[in-house]
């Protein structure tokens, strides 16, 4: 068991200490960069996380993840 | 007061959601996001149109869009605006339904600067599969009539042609081939780009255009709050002539007052 995570987040690799548990849910990383779940959405190695499914979608090192919000365009 | 009933009920509707108003502004461009807001309220408009991007992850606690444009007050309309292939356009459209919850989006593929003129062939290529994953899509794009017949064809739910190119304010450079377009199009015609003051937007609605969209003409005023309320009278103001029917032109003139019983 490793105890760095490494990840690549929005293109920038970022280290993240695993959990005392082990493993480190999606919730667990939004909650860790202080986003609010309610505005964002995450893409998971190109494919959609669902919102019903942040907590039991587990990370592992290598992931590659965007999470994106709204913002003003026309 | 029946004026005023019949404006009411003068609503339109886009895969199957009824709006009263016939401005959609988009969202980018303001001064900071409480000017947005202000605009956005002013404008009337019931849709806006928003962006898609990465979170700043340095500063996450930065102010975001919705704490200004309530979600729950207006319709959000994500675009792909950035996006030159339909791979991306699908990944963005993706996390927006996610993020948003709904499946009504703006398709807009796009060729390089200086015109960012609508790249059809792109377009065409990511409206097929926008539409095959199940999204609704209002699509952005040329003054092309054949174009045109071939998205609505495809399922598109509304046809946007623009009406000088993005940001230009150069107002309407098209409105006989916009008139020739709309006679084959059943779905939703709206100009979506070009607009540069109240008249432009004005002209439109007299084509009889279903709707406006607009950013900068609104965004880049001098003061952007009483444009939104200018675009908004401008609207209402084209609908209304459209509806009414214009008089026709003639070459010369037809008093108005009576020639008979003048003094001698």
């Amino acid at each position: 068991m490793t105890d760095v995570l490494t990840l690549t987040l929005n293109g920038e690799k970022r280290e993240f200490a695993t959990p005392a548990d082990g493993r480190l849910s999606v919730m667990g990383l939004l909650t860790e960069l202080g986003l609010d779940m309610r505005k964002v959405a995450v893409e998971r190695n190109e494919e959609i996380v669902p919102r019903s499914s942040y907590m039991e979608t587990w990370l592992a090192s290598g992931d590659q993840l965007e999470i994106v919000h709204f913002i003003g365009g026309g | 007061m029946d004026q005023v009933t019949t404006t009411a009920d003068d609503t339109w509707t886009v895969a199957g959601r009824t709006f009263h108003s016939r401005l959609i502004v988009g969202t980018g461009r303001y001064k900071d996001l409480e000017e947005t807001g202000a605009a956005i309220v002013a404008s009337g408009a019931e849709i806006v149109t928003v962006a898609v991007r990465r979170v700043n992850l340095s500063d996450p606690k930065a102010p975001m869009l919705q704490d200004y444009v309530d979600p729950k007050k207006f319709t959000y309309l994500p675009n792909t605006a950035g996006c030159f292939t339909a791979n991306e356009a699908v990944r963005t459209l993706r996390l927006a339904r996610e993020a948003g919850g709904w499946n009504l989006v703006k398709l807009e593929v796009l060729g390089p600067p200086p015109l960012l003129y609508p790249d059809m062939q792109g377009t065409f290529e990511a409206a097929e599969a926008l539409i095959k994953d199940g999204f609704e899509v209002m699509v952005y794009c040329a003054d092309d009539p054949l174009a045109a017949k071939r998205l609505q064809d495809m399922g598109c739910v509304a046809i946007m042609p623009l009406g000088a190119p993005i940001g230009s304010g150069l107002g309407l450079q098209n409105p006989a081939m916009l008139t020739m377009m709309m006679e084959h199009i059943t779905v939703p015609f709206l100009v979506d780009a070009g607009v540069g003051t109240a008249s432009d937007a004005a002209i439109a609605m007299e084509l009889g255009c279903t709707a406006v969209l607009m950013n900068s003409a609104i965004a880049h005023a001098k003061d952007p709050i009483l444009m939104a309320q200018a675009m908004k009278h401008a609207i209402e103001a084209g609908r209304l002539a459209y509806r009414a029917g214009r008089m026709p032109r003639r070459m010369g003139a037809d008093p108005s007052s009576p020639l008979s019983g003048l003094i001698r």
